[in-house]
């Protein structure tokens, strides 16, 4: 038995279709992941306002300008995925560093965005045991940025691969699949945007 | 006597959270005194005798590292067995304790009511959770890489994970029999009753964290299972020449991946509204009951499923072999699992009839439900006739097809039954329910994944299991389950709801004390099991004993065209199919057991240190929030992703296994082959 942890023979032997494998099942597990925000999304869906004597109405609270940041923030940051994907297939290390640093800043801007907006409503009438619509609300937009601050640590995380062992096959799979889990999240903010944020304001 | 003690920790202590000397029930409750006793005494031995005989570098390096799906196979039906004898242990309780609970025979039955409230609570669980659930992830492990010809599953890690979560799920329920106590409040933990308002102390705290650290295992597994029959099938093998177990396990990967993130959802809102003080479930704010009904059953229902469509694919790979007689309608038996996996979202609502949605969606659930029994019955038609014409020889394995095709088709009746609305109404959490669903899971699963240890054990371990105690604990489980349960489907029509702990009607005794009999002999049955895996793994020198050159049945399917136990890279060749039911062809066409010309290295995954670290990491993890030790949360969660990075980053995560292993691997089972084809050809 010889050990295969050598990166060069690594990468020069690994079988090709065990990537796509990879690739395949991330996508199964993103499904998963849908229908946890479909259950969320339910949930919030079928737990209505609460009338103005039991607490402060989401349209009198929600700032959409500093959301509409959040959203440019976090759209523009699976952009600039994109763009490190497009020169990861360049082969083109240093450029997938500088966007993928560039995504990251995104986010984090997001998540500083949003950790605000929680701290705020909290302090001013609505933290989350106000009534069950803020406990809906923050479930919701509360798993959409857990699963952002977990994509930001698996991007530092991939900032190590990427030191160690540049755009090697195993990377390039693991970016495929960093850049689907954080498209995917973009999809959901999307739908968050919609559904809490203006239909909360009408 | 309750077993709660008075003094419920409220505000938790920074460094013991609510732990204190109050918490130990075996203190106040003498049943729970001797169980820890005895518990303690085994586990201790247990433990000495692996020491002794220097057994836990080898249990590390070969077992509990392992990523080698069939032997995480074997370890999922090792502690599922283990789990169903302590919920079977709660079965006997609850029986012999109803049996006397009644004036007219011994006063109020032994149990106090807050012991047996949690009693039905554990059993349902346990039941569900970590014997009925395992046994599906253990059996697909075990069976479904080597029907398709591949040598592993997709993410070999994440399915070491997966296992060390169940197990941690299931010792963290273990740990609640006698340190603080277990939920009171019946198998899906209805709010406002688990709300912390009603059930303030740690109780349903253990029941979210068991459920909630095992489920993501069971997510993980679905994922898996999905990735590796859709791309690591060996060539030729289209999804139609694909072994049905592995369609049933394709459909039922599916139901898993979409209705477990739904029960971790709800067990997460019902965690914030106990932790957070969140007001989902509560009785005031906008709290909503009936979401929680909603969503656990929409978890629920497919999960019925989830558990019943493999142990049809076991049925199934049976009858043919024994019939000698290729499956009866392979396309029909395939639409009619797909069909039952879609049906099987549509029909959630049936649970709750008396929610009073109104006679519209009442009647859509009904129908639906009623639907279901079509692609069922279609397959009750599958089995008969690959029978009929069939030489069938009466194994084990299909006294308890035979014993399942006779009970299940009751159960699946008084399914029907209960899916009429009106008739539901009358019956709504009556005992008639609580005979038709274990009508349906014993006589449908768990009869399943008997048939299918009884199948495969030669398979895993190279020894055939006596076929006479095979035989007679199917008979047994079949006819205890019958004594049992008919009188609980009468109690139903008169009118007995389901978790009484005592009642006042001396007309009902009799039939409560019929029904402790049929658990005896269901006792008896498992019993046998037991025995059975214990004398056959004893006797396994006896040359009628042993599984010589991996095919004992005449098998039809690739898992027969591999040694037994297999080599752990299962395939030195990743064999060429070519039509359905291919070992069977190749057998027929004289080209099976070809000895191979070429070898080459075989590319392997590697053992994982960072699974059950993880595993162990989780389990303290549970225990902590359940006892509110939040420093020890933070502590582990923190230490659970590090491991799971340094994993990422650092592990060895695969090798290669050179020709030399291989070949002499090979040769050896060559000749065993051999010697047996020759001796088979003397005779």
């Amino acid at each position: 038995m010889v050990k295969a942890s050598n990166i060069k023979v690594y990468a020069e032997e690994y079988h090709q279709d065990m990537e796509t494998d990879t690739v395949f099942g991330f996508w199964v597990y993103l499904m998963t992941d849908c229908l946890l925000f479909a259950t969320l999304f339910a949930v919030f869906a079928a737990t209505p306002q609460m009338p103005n004597e039991y607490g402060v109405m989401p349209s009198e609270i929600f700032e959409l300008e500093l959301v509409m940041v959040e959203t440019g923030l976090l759209l523009a940051s699976s952009f600039t995925f994109g763009l490190a994907m497009i020169s990861m297939y360049n082969d083109k290390l240093k450029s997938v560093f500088a966007w993928l640093i560039i995504t990251l800043l995104f986010g984090f801007g997001f998540l500083g965005i949003e950790i605000y907006e929680f701290i705020h409503l909290s302090h001013h009438g609505s933290p989350i045991t106000l009534n069950a619509y803020w406990g809906a609300f923050y479930a919701l937009v509360g798993t959409h940025g857990l699963h952002v601050t977990t994509g930001s640590v698996w991007m530092c995380v991939m900032f190590w691969h990427l030191k160690r062992t540049g755009l090697s096959i195993p990377n390039q799979t693991r970016l495929s699949c960093l850049s689907l889990f954080w498209h995917f999240l973009d999809l959901i903010w999307i739908v968050v945007f919609t559904m809490v944020y203006l239909l909360g304001v009408l | 006597m309750s077993r709660r003690p008075t003094n419920i920790v409220t505000e938790p202590h920074w460094l013991f959270g609510k732990l204190n000397l109050d918490i130990f029930p075996m203190a106040t409750d003498p049943i729970v005194l001797v169980t820890f006793i005895v518990v303690a005494i085994g586990a201790i031995s247990l433990l000495g005798f692996i020491t002794y005989k220097r057994w836990w570098g080898y249990l590390w390096k070969e077992w509990l590292t392992t990523v080698d799906h069939k032997k995480i196979g074997i370890m999922y039906i090792i502690v599922a067995l283990v789990m169903l004898l302590r919920g079977f242990a709660d079965a006997i309780l609850m029986r012999t304790h109803q049996a006397l609970a009644t004036s007219s025979t011994f006063g109020s039955g032994y149990l106090p009511p807050e012991h047996y409230d949690q009693v039905f609570t554990a059993h349902a669980v346990i039941m569900i959770f970590f014997v009925a659930t395992p046994l599906v992830s253990g059996l697909w492990n075990l069976i479904v890489p080597l029907q398709i010809g591949a040598r592993d599953v997709a993410f070999p890690f994440l399915n070491n994970i997966a296992l060390w979560f169940f197990v941690a799920g299931a010792m963290l329920i273990n740990a609640s029999l006698f340190i603080g106590e277990f939920g009171s409040v019946g198998w899906l933990a209805y709010p406002p009753l688990s709300g912390i308002e009603f059930s303030p102390w740690v109780g349903v705290d253990y029941w979210i964290w068991s459920l909630q650290i095992s489920g993501i295992g069971t997510t993980l597994t679905s994922v898996n299972f999905i990735a590796t029959i859709l791309r690591m099938r060996a060539p030729g093998m289209n999804l139609m020449k694909m072994p049905i177990f592995c369609w049933t396990t394709l459909s039922t990967a599916s139901i898993g991946a979409v209705i477990f993130p739904i029960l971790t959802v709800a067990i997460a809102l019902l965690t914030l509204d106990r932790y957070v003080g969140t007001h989902f479930f509560t009785n005031e704010l906008g709290g909503n009951q009936m979401m929680w009904v909603n969503l656990i059953w929409a978890w629920g229902h497919p999960e019925v499923y989830f558990l019943v469509l493999p142990a049809f694919g076991v049925f199934a790979e049976i009858v043919p072999v024994f019939s000698r007689k290729k499956l009866f309608g392979y396309t029909g038996f395939v639409l009619a699992t797909a069909c039952i996996a879609l049906l099987s979202f549509l029909v959630w609502l049936h649970h709750f009839f008396t929610m009073g949605s109104g006679s519209s969606v009442n009647a859509f659930f009904g129908i639906a439900t009623m639907t279901i029994a079509i692609p069922t019955g279609v397959k009750i038609f599958n089995w008969l006739f690959t029978m009929y014409k069939g030489r069938v020889e009466l194994t084990a394995s299909m006294y308890w097809t035979i014993v399942f095709l006779i009970t299940f088709t009751v159960g699946g009746m008084t399914g029907v039954m209960l899916s009429i609305p009106a008739a539901d109404f009358v019956l709504h959490n009556s005992l008639f329910l609580i005979a038709h669903f274990h009508n349906t899971i014993i006589g449908g699963a768990i009869f399943g994944y008997l048939a299918g240890i009884t199948y495969w054990f030669p398979k895993a371990t190279g020894i055939k299991l006596n076929e006479t105690m095979g035989k007679a604990s199917a008979v047994l489980w079949c006819s205890g389950f019958f004594v049992a349960f008919i009188p609980i489907y009468a109690l139903g029509f008169m009118g007995v709801t389901r978790r009484l702990n005592y009642y006042d009607n001396p007309e009902w005794a009799p039939y409560f004390i019929t029904a402790t009999f049929g658990v005896l002999l269901i006792a008896g049955g498992i019993g046998l099991n037991f025995l059975n895996f214990a004398y056959s793994l004893w006797k396994k020198d006896e040359p009628e004993n042993i599984d010589e050159i991996g095919d004992p049945w005449d098998g039809r399917t690739l898992e027969w065209a591999t040694s037994s136990p297999p080599a752990f890279y299962n395939f030195a060749k990743i064999p060429h199919v070519n039509e359905l039911d291919d070992w069977h062809h190749k057998k027929q066409n004289g080209v099976a057991y070809q000895p191979i010309k070429n070898y080459e290295r075989i590319h392997m995954p590697a053992n994982t240190v960072a699974g059950p670290i993880i595993g162990v990491l989780s389990l303290v993890f549970g225990f902590a929030f359940v006892w509110h030790v939040w420093w020890l949360v933070i502590l582990t969660f923190v230490s659970m992703i590090s491991a799971f990075i340094w994993h990422n980053v650092f592990a060895v995560k695969d090798y290669y296994v050179e020709i030399d292993e291989i070949k002499a691997i090979e040769e050896k089972w060559q000749k065993k082959i051999k010697k047996a084809l020759s001796k088979k050809a003397e005779v």
